[in-house]
């Protein structure tokens, strides 16, 4: 066990750098000069516009300022944006709102995503079922934005329930909507994986000899079947918990959440560097972190991995 | 203490003298999208205490299905039991509610199956395992159950059982893992042991030791045991007396040595004939003709006519029953039945 | 549907059109003694059979037929849009049809789903824009299938120090969320077509197929029937291509055929955020994103393209589900 955990440790190291470093060369040195785009339509003083190249190491080797950028990282700078505010600060505002989004939209997509999933799979062909798989299919393929709006007409103009955007990003309840829309696609997914991993337990040996022993049909199900089906679901839920946060790029712009989707959104269409490699950077470590969990919850849950 | 009332109230039980279980004219359907498939067409068997009945057939004979019928595992739909009797101690178990059902398999009834890396459950330790069937039906705490299960460990020789009790399934070696399986059944000390090719998925030098045990463990309890294979080897050394299945039928029932020595019906003579014989080296193998019957269309008549070489024109109009054997004077051979019509002449082919 | 024939010494081999799927509680019998020639030969038969057994299984099944139909219907449509409308989807005439209710009665004409705020024809408009979807998402699946097909097929067949290079790889571009870092890439682009967003989808979209094609080529490259290969002296390419790539590519084709759906939902977010295609591109994500500003006063501007755009991404789910069934029986 423990070398496992520390060998995936160890395989976690260069996918940081490579993944930080991709977003760098995709952010740095595609086509797009993100200094004359902060001065608009008007024609910039190339004095100014040096300086700024400069304090920004910008007329700097790419991998230098990438070295550069990461001896900063590590010690907690991400650096400035081009306005001049401390990357920092400017994820310090969003990065609360999203968690606490993302969090929202994986409790609902968690445990509807799981009832549904159980009620389908032990039910195999039955009404419920059939309910479930039109519904999670009919979510899986409407795009967001445009359940986003649904969501808005329904909820908001014909229902009056909530204001069709949040006014205020810290309250929780005006969050729950633009959660319930970000989790949705996650939940058709954790809905579908449940029912075919039960129906594959339920087919399995074990299930039978469970059977056999004479246990209580709850100890059969809650014991045997949800143990073993459960691991494939787990291990998608965890990793989902980082792509939400990256993914809300749509649900907060549409609702208007101040999150970072949003802050990104922006940065990436005015080309402020800083900021979306210091947001992507935060994501990745996230995802990274996740994955790292979910392998070891993984080696908890499956014994046959831990012993490997 | 739960478990001493349990051993006591087992001795209370005077010992029952008619067989364990009686199964009397079952039958087994399967619904499927190309129609009924008739596993099982009134088959009729019955075990005593102590004894080992085999039943032998290829697959799709029904050999399995009817005893997932008697441990009453069948996933139902799709399988259905539209007729028949399943006696247990004198009661029909088909007719017991769910929970009385669910009460003898495993304490009364247990089942040992063929592949117990599949079997076993893959996540949870074997001692858990082997420890749920004391607290699913005695209560046992957790640390009762886990002593038990060591015990049961050892007893069914599992080298350094205390070491091993948290250990997983695929940790084990396959003869180790089936040996966990025997263990498993006979936790609660059952009456009867079903046993479905406990052996087929092992080594053969790994396949005796696990029979050897798996009989004087019987013998030591004095249980019943029904031995499910299509391995004519296995049974010769363990069986009190055989049943033959073909297509959902017993065609012939049989104390073994007799079986083996003078066959009744066609079909089992077939199964003789190809087991291949240190002594009749170099010569061709002998083999069944044709394939076992699509189940979905059995074939009337007797189900083996097309396969039969003795068929006869009423082997494809009639289905015979299981008729009682006897010498040419008329001695009845004890225990003995075939079901076919030319049972005398098969009973004298050399 | 349970069979309740298990395989065994004396077992016929499958009819054609007969579930192959075990009864779960028949086990199987003893292993027979094979030549590992004739395993070779029978895993071959077992290979042709799996497609034909699901090309049969698929044409029974009516998710397949609807997806199938509604599939061919949006190509043609992509290929021969003026088949289908004679109205001219960029012609607007704002003092007519600004925002003008859907006609019923104008049956396939250009009235009949109404104008948008540009007095355009939305029936046109959403004809036209199926081009630009079924371009994107065919391909960029074609190019993710190819891409991440091959480096996941050398991954998976030369492992070691090969396979930790590439996995690490495929780790890296899996850590950036695809529309996330399409987003970065488009924004390079200063005139986008359908051709840089399939080049955006395709560097960043890879990995997934990559991931699905070295599992299977692991599990395809441990079969007796590649061991043989091998040990009868086939080359690497012969191995790779002849013995295992037709064993491996079942759970790709899947993935690819879901994935397409994903594509086109992607593309049509990009678009949506204004930094898919542009104008002159006719894409459902650009009108849906129009018609945001009208959506209280005219919904229909928003749904038709909106309703297009699902039963589109609908459709290739619903097609890969089916082959999934099909060439999974143990999923059923």
């Amino acid at each position: 066990m423990g070398s496992y955990v520390l060998r995936r440790v160890l395989q976690m190291i260069p996918v940081f750098f490579g993944t930080t470093l991709l977003i760098f060369l995709m952010v740095y040195t595609l086509p797009g000069d993100p200094v004359s785009a902060l001065f608009g339509e008007k024609a910039a003083d190339p004095a100014v516009v040096a300086s700024i190249r400069h304090k920004y190491f910008l007329d700097q080797p790419v991998w230098k300022q990438y070295l550069h950028y990461m001896g900063n990282l590590f010690q907690g700078d991400f650096g400035t944006s081009f306005t001049g505010r401390p990357v920092s600060d400017i994820m310090a505002g969003a990065f609360p709102v999203t968690i606490r989004l993302a969090l929202l939209a994986f409790v609902f997509e968690m445990v509807l995503g799981l009832a549904l999933g159980l009620v389908s799979g032990l039910r195999r062909g039955s009404l419920q079922d059939t309910l479930v798989l039109i519904l999670t299919l009919v979510v899986i393929s409407i795009p967001v934005f445009v359940l986003a709006y649904i969501a808005q007409t329904v909820f908001a103009t014909n229902l009056g329930w909530v204001t069709p955007t949040v006014q205020n990003s810290y309250d929780l309840s005006q969050l729950i909507l633009p959660a319930v829309v970000l989790g949705s696609l996650s939940l058709a997914y954790v809905a579908r994986l449940t029912r075919t991993s039960i129906g594959e337990n339920l087919r399995a040996d074990y299930m039978r000899t469970a059977v056999a022993k004479g246990l209580p049909g709850r100890t059969i199900v809650l014991r045997h079947l949800l143990r073993n089906s459960l691991i494939p679901v787990i291990t998608f839920l965890g990793t989902d918990l980082g792509a939400l946060m990256g993914g809300a790029i749509v649900t907060e712009g549409i609702f208007n959440v101040q999150g970072v989707g949003n802050v990104l959104y922006r940065a990436i269409n005015t080309k402020e560097g800083p900021t979306v490699v210091g947001i992507v950077t935060v994501l990745v470590i996230v995802y990274l972190v996740a994955s790292l969990l979910v392998d070891l919850l993984y080696a908890v849950l499956d014994p046959r991995i831990r012993y490997a | 203490m739960s478990t001493a009332a349990e051993a006591a109230g087992r001795e209370r039980e005077a010992p029952y003298e008619g067989p364990l279980l009686d199964v009397r004219d079952l039958h087994v359907e399967f619904v499927t999208r190309d129609g009924v498939a008739r596993a099982v067409n009134g088959v009729d068997y019955s075990v005593r205490a102590g004894e080992t009945l085999a039943v032998l057939g290829e697959s799709g004979s029904g050999k399995s299905v009817t005893a997932q019928a008697i441990m009453g595992i069948l996933d139902t739909p799709p399988a259905r039991i539209p007729r028949g009797e399943i006696r247990f101690r004198g009661r029909d178990m088909l007719k017991m509610g769910k929970d009385e059902r669910r009460r003898i398999r495993g304490r009364r009834i247990a089942m040992i199956f063929q592949d117990a890396l599949s079997a076993l459950n893959p996540v949870l330790s074997v001692g858990f395992q082997l420890g749920e069937m004391f607290r699913a039906h005695q209560g046992a705490s957790r640390a009762e159950a886990r002593a038990k299960a060591v015990e049961l460990m050892d007893r069914v020789r599992i080298p350094a059982a205390k070491q091993r009790v948290n250990d997983y399934p695929h940790q084990f070696s396959g003869g180790m893992r089936q040996r966990i399986m025997i263990a498993m059944a006979l936790a609660l000390e059952p009456d009867l042991i079903i046993a479905d090719e406990p052996t087929t998925a092992l080594d053969v030098t790994v396949q005796a030791q696990v029979m050897d045990l798996l009989a004087e463990l019987q013998a030591e309890y004095h249980m019943g045991l029904i031995l499910i294979t299509h391995d004519l080897g296995v049974v010769a050394d363990v069986a009190d007396k055989i049943a033959v299945m073909y297509a959902g039928r017993i065609v012939e029932t049989a104390p073994v040595h007799d079986l083996y020595a003078r066959p009744a019906h066609p079909y089992t003579r077939g199964l003789l004939d190809s087991i291949p014989r240190l002594d009749q080296k170099g010569q061709e193998l002998y083999a069944i003709k044709g394939l076992p019957p699509n189940l979905l269309r059995i074939p009337p008549g007797c189900a083996f006519n097309p396969r039969c070489p003795r068929a006869q024109a009423v082997c494809r109009g009639e289905v015979p029953e299981l008729y009682p054997v006897a010498e040419d004077d008329g001695r009845p051979l004890e225990g003995r039945g075939s079901a076919c019509f030319f049972w005398k002449e098969t009973l004298h082919d050399r | 549907m349970p069979d309740i024939h298990d395989e065994g010494p004396y077992e016929p081999r499958p009819k054609p059109g007969v579930s192959r799927l075990d009864y779960a509680g028949e086990q199987g019998m003893a292993v027979e003694q094979e030549t590992l020639v004739e395993r070779d030969v029978e895993k071959r038969e077992e290979a042709r059979s799996l497609w034909g057994d699901a090309w049969r299984d698929l044409r029974r099944r009516p998710i397949f037929l609807v997806s199938a139909v509604l599939i061919l219907l949006l190509v043609v449509m992509a290929v021969l849009p003026w088949a289908f409308t004679d109205a001219d989807p960029r012609r607007a005439d704002l003092v007519h049809d600004y925002l003008r209710r859907p006609d019923w009665g104008d049956f396939f004409g250009a009235g009949w789903f109404g104008y948008d705020a540009q007095g355009r024809s939305i029936f046109a408009r959403v004809v036209y824009g199926a081009r630009a979807s079924i371009t994107v998402g065919v391909f960029v699946t074609a190019a993710v299938t190819v891409l991440g097909g091959l480096t996941g097929m050398v991954a998976g067949y030369f492992g070691g120090a090969v396979d930790a290079v590439i996995s690490r790889i495929i780790d890296i571009f899996f850590g950036i969320p695809l529309l996330l870092g399409s987003l970065v890439l488009l924004n390079a682009f200063s005139t986008r077509t359908v051709w840089s967003v399939v080049i955006a989808l395709g560097v960043l979209g890879w990995t997934q197929i990559a991931r699905v094609m070295r599992g299977a080529v692991l599990t395809v490259k441990q079969s007796d029937y590649v061991v043989a290969g091998r040990a009868l002296g086939a080359g690497t390419g012969r191995l790779m291509f002849r013995h295992i790539l037709p064993n491996a590519i079942a759970p790709v084709i899947v993935v690819a055929t879901i994935a397409l759906g994903g594509y086109i939902a992607t593309e049509a977010t990009l678009s949506f955020l204004g930094i898919g295609l542009q104008d002159p591109t006719i894409s459902w994500g650009i009108d849906i994103s129009s018609a945001q500003k009208v959506i209280r006063t005219a919904p229909y501007v928003l749904f038709f393209p909106a309703a297009a755009l699902s039963v589109t991404v609908l459709a290739f789910i619903m097609l890969g589900d089916a082959v999934r069934d099909a060439l999974d029986p143990k999923l059923r």
